[in-house]
């Protein structure tokens, strides 16, 4: 990581690096999405910091930082061969917002786009071949964001009927509420889901599979 | 894609009905011909059944044929993502009969600790399996010892799914059963 | 063979094509677990080539969000599965990194043995995988019979051939044997002989001459574009390595070479690989002389390692550490880091994101695989399909770590 770096950026840019940051040895400065493209161009083509070596893009989701700030961290790891240092850009983007694609500026960033779109849904203005990498074409939704449940399945094929899985007392087994963090219920609104078990505890017919009920 | 056809060749609880049966049985066990599915890590240990020192040639089992149109035990080694069931139903379909299926393990009998959006729970949601291999990976003497129950099985003309647990020597480990003293 | 002129241009010929898309994968021999990747072919050369990774997407990212920071090493181990050590110590690292924390000396040493037995494992399956692919199956099975001699130490070490899930934030889950040492001693000559056996089949014979090299060459400038790291990008000529970069773990200590390529082509990863099983050992014959018979493996933090058993049993504050470490997990402040240690295919780094509770708030793996894995689309161009065997298998793609 590098002062040298985060001092170029604010020489040449002032006010558009909204912030920096230096924590436990790693330089990390923040820009908007408009001019992301920008200050990657720079990044590479500067003969201070000529950071020709790509790293890795990837993006952090914090929906309950809306809506005062964008829900989605973008972040950029870049190297420099020469000079040996590295950095980290990141940018604030919204749900709906595209932002430039860094495709262009180093070739590593295409794939690691169409990740960070197939995972998050982030859209990359201008990038040549935007589909899904890791998840199928069919399949609905962003599964790092914090909203979609981890154990929702869309299966391409439909399962076999496997005989007896039915375990008492309460039916097909469906598992315990699932992670340490149930985001849907920390998010509250309509998506809350109730665990089969303890819905039938507690007497409640609204289970995982059920839809949206309005109360009156 | 529709059904998955029944499988000929062996009935459903199962004797050998003759002595022509019993040879068959005979020779599909020791010259089964194999058709690697294999994905993830369980792939090293199948790597390492196939090397000199657990040598599964010496079952006969070990010449892989890459075409499931020439292979007649397809070994579903590693976790097998939603992505990639399609395919795998695939492969089954275009395998030809008499045709068994191992799961080789923990993901593919029942998508291991993978209990997520992208995993398939166990392939017998897919396809119908044979022998269950538990172990994440197995050790490759799981894994002949699997392949020995197999080969108990296709002898005896039996198509119930069994797992491949520490067992004493015979008698087979079948679901269903009730435990006796000696096991 | 050299083709006639007269037939060098395909126009004169006057036959129609058009070109043919192939299929290949995403089960498939050669794809090493699965890819799958769409040719577009004009006769046996390949116009343009569509790799379709994910079919190995397993949730680990994901995954790590519904456990304790201590959870993740199951997940972290499955990652690149041929050197699982590696993963551990890598977000060993990270977690560290975050703390603040750095371990005792003895455990850095016992780290580099582990690491190092794992990247001899890594490099032997991919270069015997890719031997074997060529038809050469004697080295595929010597390499296989010396990596289940290594298996063996490490499963009287950490109790599993492979995914040992033995890393622990803070140190290591158990200290080492006193037997460690004897027996790295005995293997290392062993390995050094399977490569020299290997070598004498492989590297003078005409035929694999003829199929790796000047294959599927990759230059400088596209590979650092890419992002490449590792055996890849040493292969075309640059020396980077995080070892020797940014050590971790004493590294700068130990006295070592990077083996560097020429021209980057299948040959020369190849070769890369073979060389940096040689340098492991020599690394591993420096840390077991250096690894100290007794002294703490662990760093002596309660927050962060589990107390004693003895202790938990009898007096109530390690009871107390041991419930709230198992329960809510170690809790690093609040903050993101990003670090990185060389796995067997390259840059291997962890940036994570932490809440300030024991819950990961976001795991993110930088997958040397994955990135190296593009460069397959660039250097495979105008290839034939058969070469695609041996250069594929050279860019040694783990479908654990590239789809994660």
């Amino acid at each position: 990581m590098s002062q040298l770096v985060l001092e170029r950026l604010r020489a040449r840019f002032g006010e558009k690096i909204l912030q920096t940051s230096s924590f436990r040895g790693d330089d990390e400065a923040i820009v908007a999405p408009a001019d992301w493209l920008e200050v990657a161009t720079f990044l590479r083509d500067d003969p201070e910091c000529a950071m020709n070596h790509f790293i890795d893009l990837t993006a952090v989701d914090y929906p309950e930082r809306e809506p005062e700030t964008p829900r989605f961290d973008l972040v950029l790891f870049v190297r420099s061969l020469v000079k040996k240092h590295r950095i980290r850009l990141k940018t604030r983007v919204r749900e709906d917002q595209g932002v430039a694609t860094l495709s262009q500026v180093w070739s590593g960033g295409d794939w690691t786009e169409r990740e960070v779109y197939d995972m998050f849904g982030i859209k990359f203005d201008g990038h040549p071949d935007l589909r899904r990498i890791l998840m199928y074409e069919e399949f609905k939704g962003y599964p790092l964001r914090k909203d979609y449940p981890i154990n929702k399945t869309q299966p391409l094929v439909e399962y076999r009927d496997v005989g007896p899985s039915k375990l008492a007392p309460f039916g097909g087994d469906m598992g315990n509420p699932f992670g340490r963090i149930d985001w849907l219920q920390r998010l509250g609104g309509a998506n809350r889901q109730v665990s089969p078990a303890i819905a039938v505890q507690q007497g409640q017919k609204k289970t995982l599979s059920s839809g949206t009920e309005e109360k009156n | 894609m529709g059904e998955v056809t029944a499988v000929l060749g062996g009935g459903q609880s199962g004797f050998a009905t003759s002595k022509f049966d019993a040879l068959l049985g005979w020779a599909r066990k020791y010259s089964l011909f194999q058709y690697p599915f294999v994905t993830a890590c369980c792939g090293m240990e199948h790597m390492a059944t196939a090397g000199a020192r657990y040598d599964i040639e010496r079952f006969g089992a070990g010449a892989p044929r890459f075409s499931p149109r020439q292979s007649d035990l397809l070994w579903v080694v590693g976790t097998i993502t939603q992505k990639q069931a399609p395919a795998l139903k695939r492969i089954y379909e275009q395998m030809t009969d008499p045709k068994y299926v191992i799961a080789f393990g923990t993901c593919a009998s029942c998508g291991g600790f993978y209990d997520n959006y992208t995993t398939v729970p166990g392939i017998d949601k897919v396809i119908p399996v044979d022998v269950f291999i538990p172990g994440c990976p197995p050790r490759p003497e799981a894994v002949l010892d699997a392949l020995i129950l197999l080969q108990e099985k296709i002898q005896n003309g039996d198509r119930d799914p069994v797992v491949s647990a520490p067992r004493p020597v015979s008698p087979l480990v079948q679901i269903g059963l009730k435990p006796t003293d000696n096991t | 063979m050299e083709p006639i002129e007269e037939y060098e241009d395909e126009n004169s010929l006057e036959l129609p094509a058009e070109p043919m898309r192939l299929n290949m994968g995403p089960s498939h021999p050669a794809m090493h677990g699965t890819i799958r990747m769409v040719l577009d072919l004009d006769g046996e050369i390949i116009r343009n080539v569509d790799v379709q990774p994910g079919y190995l997407h397993r949730g680990f990212e994901k995954s790590c969000e519904r456990g304790t920071w201590s959870q993740v090493y199951p997940y972290a181990d499955r990652l690149n599965y041929v050197s699982p050590m590696l993963n551990n110590v890598g977000f060993s690292l990270a977690v560290e990194k975050l703390l603040g924390i750095e371990v005792p000396e003895r455990c850095q040493v016992y780290r580099v043995i582990l690491g190092e037995l794992s990247r001899i494992t890594d490099h032997l399956t991919c270069n015997g995988a890719m031997a074997m692919e060529l038809g050469a199956f004697t080295p595929f099975l010597w390499m296989i019979k010396v990596r289940d001699w290594i298996w063996d130490i490490l499963e009287a070490e950490t109790g599993a051939r492979m995914t040992h899930s033995f890393g622990r934030i803070g140190g290591m889950a158990k200290p080492p044997r006193p037997q460690l040492k004897d027996d790295i001693r005995a293997i290392l000559p062993q390995v050094e002989r399977v490569l020299t056996e290997s070598e004498a089949l492989l590297i003078r014979n005409r035929i694999f001459i003829d199929r790796v090299a000047n294959v599927g060459k990759l230059s400088q400038k596209d590979a650092l574009s890419l992002g490449i790291t590792g055996p890849m990008l040493r292969a075309t000529g640059l020396e980077v390595d995080v070892r020797k970069d940014n050590p971790y773990s004493g590294y700068e200590t130990y006295d070592f070479e990077i083996p560097v390529g020429h021209q980057g082509d299948t040959y020369d990863r190849f070769m890369v690989r073979l060389e940096e099983v040689r340098q492991s050992c020599r690394i591993l014959q420096q840390a077991i002389d250096r690894l100290a018979d007794d002294g703490p493996i662990n760093v002596s933090d309660p927050r962060v390692i589990l107390p004693e058993k003895e202790a938990v049993y009898h007096t109530i504050e390690a009871t107390i550490a041991h419930f709230k470490i198992v329960m809510e997990g170690v809790k690093p402040p609040a903050g993101e880091v990003y670090s990185y240690t060389e796995g067997g295919n390259g840059e291997l780094g962890f940036f994570i994101v932490s809440d300030g509770s024991g819950t990961p708030y976001r795991v993110r793996c930088r997958p040397p695989s994955f990135i190296n894995l593009k460069a397959a689309e660039v250097f495979l161009r105008g290839e034939m399909i058969a070469d695609i065997v041996p250069a594929f298998g050279s860019v040694n793609m783990i479908g654990g770590e590239c789809d994660r």
